[in-house]
């Protein structure tokens, strides 16, 4: 674990274009000039629009892709010099990620016991007290180990297997860990408990948490920071109190005003357009025209104007 | 009294496994109305993903075991899987759970349309793709995503795309299953908005909106449907099942919902104590007595489904007596 001071993990003017279509190629720009710390022992929520750029973010600190500009470092290192075989094992057993959609990551023809199996062999684990490992992290997660560990992964409803998930990563004792909409098969009550878990982890043993969520409620139940993102640029972030209590940017506004409340009802006089979104963007943007990124308190800043 | 475009009557599928029947849905009972839109919702591994493909397909290991199931008066239960496929997309349809999971990564999204459609016998002609970049507008995406292919394309885009592809054919019944969970709440809102907008067009006839998101339920559905490990538990009208809820596990589910405003630092929110039964050949009795505070001898035996009110039925023996206080 780096000095308390020290960042876990930080991201510099991170931007990701992609190319698609060889005769008529076509660019997306998925992130730009994103930049963040992530310290030890804390949570970072990423939260966003649907396409805004969140999940890229996620792969690109996982090496899954590689960045057009920017720079990732980890403990200091730039993790793009990391490329010799042993390095990347290595920077993949303290850097973990946890992906959208849990029927996808697991090979279907495998029980979930061999899952585990393959940790220990393939990132050579300690294996003393192997199965009594495996089976604490499995109930932590709240899921029986006599049930699970003989089945096939379609053999599991969507939120065992996102529990699953999270088991695995626990296991593996991260320095880092990217939650991609970890927690979003599950309804509230088994959610509450892995969410308290992983909170009482990053506090105890230091680990981090980029949590990627559409749920603002527990994004701030759980976060210590929060970073707001829409079309692919980080408009706001900071203390997750600070950003909530006193939200600036028009999407963050949107956003707060959006959250389905139990026991209210969403407004239909004022139907939600995203166009209308996209206009209030413009214009703020447009009235603080050469401002860019400020910071309006401490811990909290705003994106107010494209340079 | 509104028609029903769903009856189901006592409806028991079980998963045949080596060691036994996982009993997934056992013993349901209940009617979604022409119009309407149901919320089914219940504990992460209750059955409601095993429902819907109780309602569509049954594939091995699934098997129907007993009671029936009329679609716009027809049973269907016991037709033959030649007579069904026709039904599927047009009278119902489904929006499965694992759709991130639907598209191969190899095929444009436009082939993948293809393809489905032609296997339920549709000529992907202009007029259609006219109709289905129509709807994709309706959905916020540009009719460009036809042409990239599914690793293009973030987890809301194809979850939208799998919503417009499974609309439209403008189906009788539609069953979402965890369509919103990979949103975020400005898509949540619209995706949700959008399936009440197709209803209230007529261009589908009635949905069951299946989340563990009561919150979204409360927006859009009509009455709710509350499961438990296989079982029935309550069903209602939403405002009295979110306000008034009368059963022990329902009244427990609402008590957990994250509250609005609170930090772990200052309050540990707690979820409802344990873990639910095994249904690997599970036998009698109320399935939530293990966890209930209120369990006594009489929950040994499986309750029975009463009524109490127009609408408004549960099965738990103990309801009349603990009330209609909100403070389990
Ligand atoms: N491999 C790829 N090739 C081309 N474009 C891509 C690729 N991956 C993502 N994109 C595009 O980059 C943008 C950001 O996608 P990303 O998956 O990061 O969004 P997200 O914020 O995670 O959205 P969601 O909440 O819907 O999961 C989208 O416009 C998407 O179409
Ligand atoms: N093919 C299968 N074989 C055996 N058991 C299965 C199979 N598929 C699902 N199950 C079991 O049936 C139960 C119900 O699963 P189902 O997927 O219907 O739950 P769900 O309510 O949709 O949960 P979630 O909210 O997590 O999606 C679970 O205990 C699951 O483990
Ligand atoms: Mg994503
Ligand atoms: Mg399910």
């Amino acid at each position: 674990m780096p000095k308390n001071n020290e960042n876990m993990m930080s991201v510099k003017g991170l931007t990701k274009v992609f190319k698609s279509g060889v005769f008529k190629p076509q660019y997306t720009v998925a992130v730009k000039d994103v930049s963040f710390d992530i310290k030890p022992g804390t949570i970072l929520s990423l939260i966003g629009e649907s396409g805004s750029g969140k999940t890229t973010i996620g792969k690109l600190i996982l090496k899954l892709l590689k960045p057009t500009a920017g720079q990732i470092y980890y403990k200091n290192k730039d993790v793009a010099q990391i490329n010799d075989k042993k390095e990347v094992k290595e920077y993949y057993k303290k850097v973990q990620g946890i992906f959208q959609d849990p029927f996808a990551t697991f090979n279907p023809l495998y029980r979930v016991d061999r899952i585990f199996e393959i940790i220990f062999s393939s990132f050579g684990y300690d294996q003393t007290n192997k199965e009594e490992r495996i089976h604490k992290v499995l109930n932590d997660v709240n899921l029986n180990p006599g049930r699970i560990l003989g089945k096939f992964p379609h053999q599991l409803s969507g939120g065992q297997l996102q529990r699953l998930l999270i088991a695995r990563a626990l296991l593996m004792d991260v320095d880092v860990l990217i939650a991609d909409e970890l927690i979003s098969m599950l309804d509230a009550s088994t959610r509450i408990g892995v969410l308290n878990l992983l909170v009482d982890l990053c506090k105890e043993n230091g680990m981090s948490v980029l949590f990627i969520t559409h749920d603002l409620n527990l994004g701030y139940y759980i976060s210590d920071y929060t970073l707001i993102m829409y079309k692919g640029r980080l408009v706001e972030k900071g203390d997750t109190k600070k950003v909530y209590q006193n939200p600036i940017h028009p999407y963050t506004k949107m956003l707060f005003n959006s959250v389905p409340d139990i026991g209210r009802r969403w407004d239909k006089e004022e139907e939600f357009l995203p166009e209308q979104v996209v206009d209030d963007v413009r214009k703020f943007y447009a009235t603080n025209q050469g401002r860019g990124i400020e910071e309006i308190e401490e811990e909290h800043s705003v994106l107010f104007s494209l340079k | 009294m509104r028609e029903n475009i769903l009856e189901v009557k006592n409806l028991k599928a079980y998963y045949k496994i080596l060691k036994g029947q996982v009993k997934a849905v056992d013993d349901l009972t209940f009617n979604i109305k022409k119009g309407e839109i149901l919320g089914l919702a219940g504990e992460s591994g209750c059955g409601k993903s095993t429902l819907a493909s109780t309602l569509i397909s049954r594939k091995p290991p699934l098997h129907h075991i007993s009671g029936e199931v009329k679609l716009n008066g027809k049973e269907i239960m016991q037709i033959p899987e030649e007579d069904f496929k026709p039904m599927r997309l047009k009278n119902i349809s489904l929006i499965p759970q694992y759709a991130l999971d639907a598209f191969s990564p190899t095929k444009k999204i436009k082939t993948f349309i293809i393809d489905l459609v032609q296997e339920h016998g549709i000529k992907p002609d202009r007029e259609f793709f006219d109709k289905v970049k129509e709807r994709l507008y309706l959905v916020n995406l540009d009719p460009s995503v036809l042409e990239r292919y599914s690793i293009e394309l973030s987890g809301g885009m194809k979850q939208r795309v799998i919503m417009v592809i499974s609309t439209i054919l403008n189906p009788d019944f539609i069953i979402a299953d965890e369509i919103t969970s990979a949103l975020d709440v400005s898509s949540q809102r619209f995706v949700a908005t959008m399936l009440a907008n197709l209803r209230d067009e007529g261009i589908i006839g009635s949905a069951m909106f299946i989340t563990h998101d009561l919150s979204i339920l409360y927006q859009i559905a009509e009455r709710i449907m509350i499961m438990y490990a296989g079982c029935f538990i309550e069903i209602g009208p939403t405002e009295e099942i979110v306000k008034n809820p009368r059963h022990p596990y329902t009244k427990a589910l609402i008590a957990s919902l994250p509250q609005v405003g609170i930090q772990y630092q200052d309050k540990k929110l707690s979820g409802i104590k344990g873990t639910p039964p095994q249904l690997l050949n599970i036998g009698e009795g109320c399935r939530f007595r293990y966890r209930c505070q209120y369990a006594d001898k009489q929950c040994e035996i499986s309750p029975v489904r009463e009524r109490i009110n127009e609408g408004h039925y549960i099965s738990c023996w103990r309801w009349k007596e603990l009330g209609s206080d909100n403070n389990a």
